[in-house]
C-alpha cells in the first residue's frame, strides 16, 4: 500500500467532512454504522452463517447463563421430597451419607434431616413440582428442563465455582464463555463475544461468597476470548468513556492522525501487528457508541420494564442485568453470564432464600418471556444453576421454621430452557433424602458437553494444546452428552 | 535412487511448505520429528503411565522392556513394522490411535516422516532434555565475517543451512531503546540517547558494551528482570481464595529485586528459595528467600477441611518448583503417572515429601484476616535502630517486673501494672512498624508422605520417602533423611539436564519474546523442541561455567549481532515467521503492561525512583473490588508519589488484579506462568486512549514540551516518547493535528478547562490561548502514547 496515497485519502476525507460542515460527530456516527470501513485483525473470524455450528448443526446460537453463586437449596426450590416432613430432626441414615466428605462447618456434628418449610405444587401442563418461592418462574414450567441429578466433586465455593465456570477446580483454565468465543468466533463486531454481568447487590446479606475474574478468564486461550465484565457503576466497559477534557470530536480528530501515523509506520516496518492495532483502535471508537447504546434502556416500553419488576430502575440489579442480557442476545453477544450472589444459606435459610428468590424470580421469568416474544428463546440457551447444592440435613438450631443447610456436591438441580432443550421435563432422580443421585447422573462436565453440543460443537474436538495436552473444557474424565433433554 | 528422490522431495517439502517450527528439518530426527508424534498420539496408552498402559507396550522406550525398536519397528522396513501397519490400517478395529480415543489421526505429512525414519534405519535417541547439556563446538559458517560470537555462529549456521542471511544491524536509536527496555524496563532518556550517540561516534567498537555495562548496574535492572520471576512464582499481595485477605509477601519481592541487582548467582538464587531456611545460621536474605514456599494460594479457616487445604498447598508448592526450576508439568503426576514424561505418581509424592514438612497452619485465620497480612512463621526485619529500641523496651519491662516483686502494696501494684501495660502497648506499636517476612520453617519431625490415590487428600496409598524423579540424576543425600537443601543442591549440580536450560531459555525469552524452546514452562516430551538445540546447550553450559552469572548471560545475549539485527521486514516475512523463530531479524513485539505504564510515567517526567516497600495502589475505576469481594471491600487508591511508582510495586489482589495490567495480558498470579501471551484487543485500545492517569501523564509531558522553543517542540516530544526524531511527514501530520486541536479547544473553552484543571504555567493563570495550546499538546501526547511503535519493542 502506498502510504502517501493512504494519507491523502485520510486527509481528504477529513477536509471533506470539515469543509462540508458535516462535522466530526457525523464522522463518528458514520464509523459506528459502518464497521467494515476499518480493517480487522486477519485472524478475526466472523461467522456470518449463524445456523451452522463448528462441527454439527447448532440448535442454539448463544447462551445466557444465570449463575447463582453460593449455591441455592435444591431441597427448598426444585427437588420435591414430600416424605421428608415425617423425618424432621431424625438422624440421616449412614447408609445414605456413606462417609461423604463434609465441610469444616458441619464436621463431627450429627446430621439431622431438615425438611423444607416451603410448599411445592405441580405447575403447567407438564406438572413439574416447584416451590412456592418462585411464583413467576412457575408460569414457564413448560419451557424448563429441570436436571435434578447434577453433581460435582467440589464441596467448597471457590473450587466449586471455578470448576463450574472453567471445567476444573485448579485455577488457570479457560471459562465456558472463553471456549465459545474461541470456538465459534464473533457474531457482532462492535461488542465483545462474552459479557459478564455481576449483580451489584442482593437480598441474602449473610455469607456472601467472593467472585474471581478467573471465573470469566481465558486461561491459556488468547485473552481476547476472556469475558468483559460490565460494571454497574461508572463505565459499563472499563475505560470506555473519553477522559475529562476529551470529547468525541477531539477523539475522532486525534484518531485520524493516529491512524495516519500508524499506517505510515506499517509501510516502513512491515509488521502486520500494526494493522491490528489500527483496527482495534477503530473498534474501540465504535464501542464508545455501541456499548452506551446497549445499556441505554430508555427505548424500552413501559410494559417491558414493568415485566422485569421493581428493581429494573436500579443499575446493577439482577433485574436490570436480565434486561441487558436480552438486549445483548438481540445484538448477538455469544455468551452472557449473570452472577447473582448471596445464596450461601448456612443459617436463616428461609428468610434469606425468600429474599434471594424475590431478587431473581420475576426478572428471570420476564427474561424468558421477553426472549420468547421476540423469537429469541428458540436459539438462545438459558441455564440457571449454582455451583453445587445444599444438604438435606440442617445446620444451626433446627426448628420447623428456621434452619440452615451446608454445601452438598452429590446432587443439585440446574434448569435449562430455550435453544434445543425439551421443555416441561425433569431429568435425573435423587434418593428420598435428596442426597444421592439414583438415576441419570449429570456431572458438571456432562452439562458442559451438552451445552457445547447444542451450540454445534463436538466437545471432544474443541481443544487447545497446553502443557502437553489437547485441553478441553470437559477435561479428561469420561463425559457424555445428555441427549435425553435435547428437543 | 527412488529413495534419494523421495528424500530430496521431502527436504524441499519441509523447507517450503511447513510452518517455521518444522523448518529446521533436514533429515528426519527421532528426537525432533518422531518422538513428538508418538508422545502426542501414543504415549497416553503406550507410555510412562503404568496404570493406563495397554498391551504392555511402551513407545517411550527403545528396544528393551516392550519398547519400540525390534518390537513394533523393524529398522529399514515399514512392511515388517507392526507400528506402521497399525497407523496406516484401514480396519477401524486395528487403526492407531483408535478412533474412540478422540486423538487426531496421523496425517499424510506425519506418516511420511515416520516412514522416512523407519526406512532410513529407525535411529533411536534418548529425549534431548533429559540428557545433560554438552558444550557444542562452534559451528563452521560460510560467512565468518558477520560475527565471531558463539550465539551468532549458531544462529547464522541455521540461517545458512536454508540459504538465508541475517538482517542488517538496527540503527543506533532503535538499539539503545531496545536494550534499555530489555535491561531496565524503561525507555532511554534524551540525554542517554545523546551520550550513546556521542560515544558511538568517538569509539564505535566500545560504545555498545559501555552502554550495556551502565544499564546492568542500574537499580532498575532488578526491578525489571525480577518482575519476570514474580510471574513464574505467582507473586501477589493476597491469599487468592475465599475472603482473599491481604498476604504480605513484600520482603520476598524486594529480595528478588536486590538479589538480581547484586547479581546473586542463579544457583544461590535457587538454593535460597528452595532451602534458605536450612543454612546453618541463615542470613536474613536466605530466610526471606525461603518465602518462595509461602507464595501459594491459601484459604482462610472454616471453609474447606484443614487436611484438604494442607494437601492443596503442598501440591501448589510442588507445582511451582516444577514450573520454576524443573520446567516440567510435574503436577500432571498428582493423580496418576505422567502420561508423556517418565515421571511417576510416586515421583510426584517423593518430591512433595520435601515440601510438606512446613511448620505452619494450612489456612489463615478468618474474620479480618491475619494481622499485617502475616501468617506464622515469619521473621522480624528490624533495622539496628529498631532492634535497639526493642531491646530497651524489653529491658524496661524486665526492670518493672523486678520492681513488682519488691513493692507489695496494692496501690503501687496497680500503678506498676498500668505502666507495664503502657510499655507493652508502645512496644507493640513499634513492632507494627517493623517489616516482617514470612518464611519456610521445617518441623522437627519429618511428616510421613503417602501417594494420594487419584490425588485425593483422604485416599492415602503407599508411603514414600523424599526423593527426586528416578529418570533424572540420583539425589545425593547429606544425611539419613534427604533434606530440602539436598534437593536444592541436586538442582544446581552441573550435570542436571534441566535447571540451566530452563533458566537460560527464560532469559532468552525476555530478550527475543519467544524462548529457544517456545514452551518455556515445559521442556518435557509434550513441550516444543528447541529451535536451536546447540545454541541452547551452549548458553546452558557457559551459564553454569560462569558461576550461574545472570548479568553476564544477559550481556552475552544483548552483545550478539543476532540481538542487534533490525526488525524491519516485509509483511510476508512477518507472516511466514510471526514469532521470529529463525532469528533472521531483530525482535519486534508489544511491551508488557508494566513496561507500557512505566514508559508513560517515565517519559512524562513523573516516574518515582523510590524502590522497595509495601505495595501501592494507583487509581483504578471504581467498584472493581466491591464487585467480586465477599466483604464489600473498596479499593482505596493512594495519592502523591505512591501512584507514580514502577508497576512492579503495584498492589496485586489475586481476585481482581489491576485492570491496567490484566487488560495487557498480565497473568492473574493465581498460577505459575513462565510466559505471557500477547494479544491486541479493543480493550487495550480503550485503556491506552482513555485511562485518566495516562492522560494526566500526557498533560505532564505537554507541560515539559511547552518549556521548549516553539521550533524544538515536535522534536522534543517525539524523541522523548519514541527515542527517535520525527521525519517531515510525521511533523506535518502532527503540525496539522496541533492546529486543528487548538482550534477545537479555542472554540470550546469549557472542554479545555476540563483538561487543564489545577494547572498553571510558571505561576500564572492560564489564558484561553495558553490553555488551548496545553490541551492540544496533551492530546498530541495521547496520540504518541497510542502509536503502535510506542507500545512495541523493535
Amino acid at each position: 500500500m502506498d502510504i502517501r496515497r493512504k494519507s491523502e485519502i485520510l486527509v481528504n476525507r477529513r477536509r471533506y467532512l470539515t469543509n462540508t460542515g458535516i462535522g466530526l460527530g457525523v464522522a463518528a456516527l458514520a464509523n459506528a454504522l459502518a464497521p467494515k470501513a476499518a480493517g480487522f485483525s486477519p485472524e478475526e473470524s466472523v461467522h456470518t452463517d449463524q445456523s451452522s455450528g463448528m462441527h454439527l448443526p447448532a440448535k442454539a446460537k448463544r447462551v445466557i447463563f444465570l449463575f447463582m453463586a453460593g449455591a441455592p437449596s435444591q431441597v427448598d426450590l426444585f427437588d420435591y421430597k414430600p416424605d421428608l416432613s415425617r423425618l424432621f430432626k431424625t438422624e440421616l441414615p449412614p447408609s445414605v451419607s456413606m462417609g461423604q466428605r463434609v465441610t469444616a462447618m458441619t464436621r463431627g456434628k450429627t446430621q439431622l434431616v431438615m425438611p423444607s418449610k416451603f410448599s411445592f405444587s405441580r405447575q403447567g401442563n407438564s406438572g413439574i413440582w416447584m416451590s412456592e418461592l418462585l411464583p413467576h418462574l412457575t408460569a414457564h414450567a413448560d419451557d424448563l428442563c429441570l436436571i435434578h441429578s447434577m453433581n460435582t466433586n467440589a464441596i467448597n465455593h471457590d473450587p466449586g465455582k471455578t470448576s463450574f465456570c472453567t471445567g476444573s477446580e485448579i485455577p488457570g483454565k479457560p471459562s465456558m464463555g472463553a471456549w465459545l468465543s474461541y470456538g465459534l468466533g464473533t457474531m457482532n463486531r462492535d461488542l465483545p463475544d462474552f459479557v459478564v454481568l455481576p449483580s451489584a447487590f442482593w437480598s441474602g446479606k449473610v455469607n456472601v461468597q467472593a467472585l474471581y475474574s478467573r471465573l470469566w478468564g481465558s486461561g491459556f486461550l488468547p485473552s481476547k476470548h476472556q469475558g468483559t465484565s460490565f460494571q454497574a457503576v461508572g463505565d459499563p466497559v472499563l475505560f470506555l468513556s473519553n477522559p475529562a477534557g476529551v470529547d468525541p470530536s477531539v477523539r475522532r480528530r486525534m484518531l485520524d492522525s493516529l491512524s495516519e501515523l500508524n499506517h505510515k509506520h506499517y509501510a516502513e516496518l512491515g509488521d502486520p501487528e500494526i494493522e491490528t492495532t489500527i483496527a482495534q483502535q477503530e473498534m474501540a471508537f465504535r464501542m464508545q457508541t455501541s456499548v452506551p447504546d446497549l445499556v441505554d434502556i430508555s427505548d424500552e416500553s413501559s410494559e417491558t420494564l414493568e415485566m422485569y419488576g421493581p428493581d429494573i430502575d436500579k443499575p446493577g440489579s439482577y433485574a436490570r442485568n436480565c434486561l441487558l442480557a436480552r438486549r445483548m442476545a438481540e445484538r448477538d453477544v455469544r455468551f452472557i453470564q449473570l452472577f447473582h450472589r448471596g445464596w450461601d444459606h448456612h443459617s436463616n435459610l428461609p428468610d434469606n432464600l425468600a429474599g434471594q428468590c424475590r431478587d431473581v424470580d420475576q426478572p428471570t421469568a420476564a427474561l424468558l418471556k421477553d426472549l420468547k416474544q421476540r423469537n429469541l428463546l428458540q436459539d438462545t440457551l438459558v441455564v440457571f444453576s449454582g455451583e453445587f447444592g445444599r444438604t438435606v440435613y440442617g445446620q444451626g438450631n433446627l426448628t420447623t421454621d428456621n434452619y440452615g443447610r451446608d454445601h452438598h456436591p452429590r446432587c443439585f438441580t440446574a434448569w435449562l430452557a430455550g435453544g434445543g432443550i425439551k421443555g416441561g421435563i425433569q431429568f435425573g432422580k435423587t434418593d428420598d433424602f435428596c442426597y444421592n443421585v439414583v438415576e441419570d447422573s449429570v456431572p458438571v462436565r456432562d452439562l458442559h458437553a451438552t451445552m457445547l453440543h447444542l451450540l454445534g460443537i463436538d466437545y471432544t474436538r474443541l481443544t487447545f494444546p497446553f502443557q502437553g495436552l489437547e485441553q478441553k473444557l470437559t477435561g479428561v474424565e469420561p463425559t457424555r452428552i445428555v441427549r435425553e433433554i435435547i428437543a | 535412487m527412488q529413495m534419494m528422490h523421495n528424500y530430496a522431495t521431502f527436504l524441499l517439502f519441509s523447507v517450503f511448505l511447513c510452518g517455521p517450527q518444522r523448518l529446521w528439518a533436514q533429515q528426519v530426527s527421532f528426537d525432533r520429528d518422531i518422538r513428538p508424534l508418538l508422545s502426542n498420539r501414543c504415549f497416553a496408552c503406550h507410555g510412562p503411565d503404568a496404570e493406563a498402559r495397554k498391551a504392555d507396550l511402551r513407545l517411550d522406550r527403545s528396544g528393551d522392556e516392550g519398547g519400540l525398536i525390534g518390537n513394533v519397528i523393524t529398522p529399514g522396513s515399514t512392511k515388517d513394522s507392526e507400528l506402521w501397519r497399525r497407523i496406516t490400517s484401514t480396519d477401524e478395529s486395528e487403526l492407531m490411535p483408535p478412533p474412540d480415543s478422540h486423538l487426531k489421526r496421523l496425517n499424510a505429512k506425519e506418516l511420511e516422516l515416520i516412514k522416512s525414519w523407519i526406512e532410513s534405519g529407525a535411529t533411536y535417541e534418548g529425549f534431548w532434555a533429559f540428557a545433560p547439556p554438552v558444550m557444542p563446538d562452534n559451528p563452521i559458517v560460510a560467512d565468518p565475517s558477520w560475527s565471531e560470537h558463539p550465539i551468532d555462529l549458531h544462529v547464522l549456521h541455521k540461517l545458512e543451512s536454508v540459504g538465508r542471511v541475517p538482517a542488517e544491524e538496527a540503527d543506533l536509536r532503535t538499539l539503545i531503546r531496545r536494550v534499555t527496555f530489555d535491561l531496565t524496563g524503561l525507555p532511554p532518556t534524551r540525554a542517554e540517547i545523546a551520550q550513546f550517540l556521542n560515544e558511538y561516534q568517538q569509539t564505535p567498537d566500545q560504545a555498545w558494551e559501555q552502554l550495556i555495562d551502565r544499564l546492568l548496574t542500574r537499580p532498575q535492572f532488578g526491578e525489571h528482570v525480577g518482575r519476570y520471576w514474580l510471574d513464574v512464582v505467582r507473586f501477589a499481595d493476597s491469599n487468592g481464595m475465599h475472603k482473599d485477605f491481604y498476604r504480605n509477601n513484600v520482603a520476598y519481592r524486594d529480595w528478588v529485586i536486590r538479589a538480581l541487582n547484586d547479581n546473586l548467582g542463579y544457583d544461590d538464587f535457587l538454593r535460597y528459595q528452595l532451602a534458605g531456611d536450612l543454612y546453618p545460621n541463615p542470613t536474613r536474605d536466605q530466610l526471606i528467600a525461603s518465602g518462595f514456599h509461602r507464595l501459594h494460594l491459601i484459604i482462610d479457616v472454616g471453609t474447606a477441611l484443614p487436611e484438604e487445604s494442607f494437601a492443596k498447598n503442598v501440591v501448589d508448592r510442588v507445582t511451582s518448583v516444577g514450573t520454576a526450576f524443573l520446567g516440567m508439568t510435574v503436577h500432571c503426576a498428582q493423580c496418576h503417572d505422567h502420561k508423556f514424561d517418565p515421571l511417576t505418581q510416586e515421583d510426584f509424592y517423593s518430591l512433595a515429601a520435601f515440601l510438606n514438612n512446613i511448620d505452619a497452619e494450612p489456612e489463615t485465620i478468618s474474620r479480618s484476616g491475619p494481622k499485617m497480612g502475616l501468617q506464622p512463621p515469619f521473621i522480624h526485619l528490624a533495622t539496628p535502630e529498631q532492634q535497639a529500641q526493642l531491646e530497651s523496651f524489653q529491658q524496661g519491662l524486665t526492670q518493672l517486673e523486678g520492681l513488682k516483686t519488691l513493692v507489695g502494696q496494692a496501690q503501687a501494684d496497680k500503678e506498676l501494672a498500668a505502666l507495664v501495660n503502657r510499655l507493652e502497648q508502645a512496644r507493640e506499636q513499634l513492632d507494627d512498624t517493623i517489616p516482617k517476612a514470612m518464611v519456610m520453617k521445617e518441623r522437627d519431625e519429618v511428616r510421613p508422605t503417602f501417594v494420594l490415590y487419584r490425588g485425593q487428600y483422604d485416599s492415602p496409598g503407599k508411603q514414600v520417602s523424599r526423593n527426586t524423579p528416578r529418570f533424572l540424576p540420583p539425589l545425593q543425600k547429606s544425611g539419613q533423611v534427604a533434606s530440602r537443601m539436598d534437593l536444592a543442591n541436586w538442582f544446581v549440580d552441573p550435570s542436571h539436564p534441566l535447571t540451566a536450560r530452563v533458566a537460560v531459555n527464560r532469559f532468552w525469552q525476555q530478550c527475543f519474546g519467544v524462548g529457544l524452546v517456545k514452551t518455556s514452562e515445559d521442556l518435557g516430551n509434550q513441550g516444543e523442541m528447541p529451535s536451536h538445540p546447540q545454541l541452547l546447550d551452549y548458553l546452558a553450559v557457559s551459564f553454569v561455567e560462569s558461576g550461574w552469572n545472570v548479568k553476564s548471560l544477559l550481556k552475552q545475549i544483548v552483545m550478539s549481532k543476532t540481538y542487534r539485527q533490525s526488525s524491519k521486514a516485509t509483511p510476508e516475512e512477518f507472516q511466514a515467521d510471526a514469532e521470529n523463530r529463525w532469528l533472521a531479524r531483530g525482535p519486534r513485539y508489544r511491551f508488557d503492561a508494566e513496561m507500557i505504564r512505566d514508559q508513560i510515567l517515565a517519559t512524562s517526567g513523573q516516574l518515582s525512583e523510590q524502590m522497595y516497600g509495601p505495595s501501592v495502589k494507583p487509581p483504578q475505576p471504581a467498584g472493581l473490588w466491591e464487585a467480586v469481594s465477599m466483604m464489600g471491600e473498596r479499593y482505596q487508591a493512594d495519592s502523591g508519589e505512591a501512584v507514580l511508582r514502577r508497576s512492579v510495586y503495584t498492589f496485586w489482589k489475586r481476585s481482581m488484579p489491576p485492570p491496567q495490567m490484566t487488560i495487557l495480558n498480565a497473568p492473574l498470579r493465581d498460577a505459575c506462568v513462565a510466559r505471557r501471551e500477547r494479544t491486541n484487543t479493543p480493550a487495550q485500545a480503550l485503556l491506552l486512549l482513555n485511562e485518566p492517569e495516562y492522560l494526566k501523564a500526557a498533560r505532564a509531558l505537554a507541560l515539559q514540551v511547552l518549556a521548549n522553543e516553539a521550533d524544538q517542540r515536535l522534536d522534543f516530544i517525539w524523541e522523548t516518547v519514541t527515542a527517535r526524531l520525527p521525519d517531515d511527514q510525521e511533523k506535518e501530520v502532527l503540525g496539522d493535528l496541533l492546529q486543528d486541536l487548538q482550534q477545537q479547544y479555542l472554540a470550546n473553552p469549557a472542554l479545555a478547562i476540563e483538561l487543564c484543571q489545577n494547572i498553571n504555567l510558571s505561576g500564572s493563570e492560564l489564558t484561553e490561548q495558553s490553555r488551548a495550546e496545553l490541551a492540544a499538546w496533551t492530546v498530541l501526547g495521547n496520540v504518541l502514547y497510542n502509536l503502535d511503535i510506542t507500545k512495541t519493542k523493535d
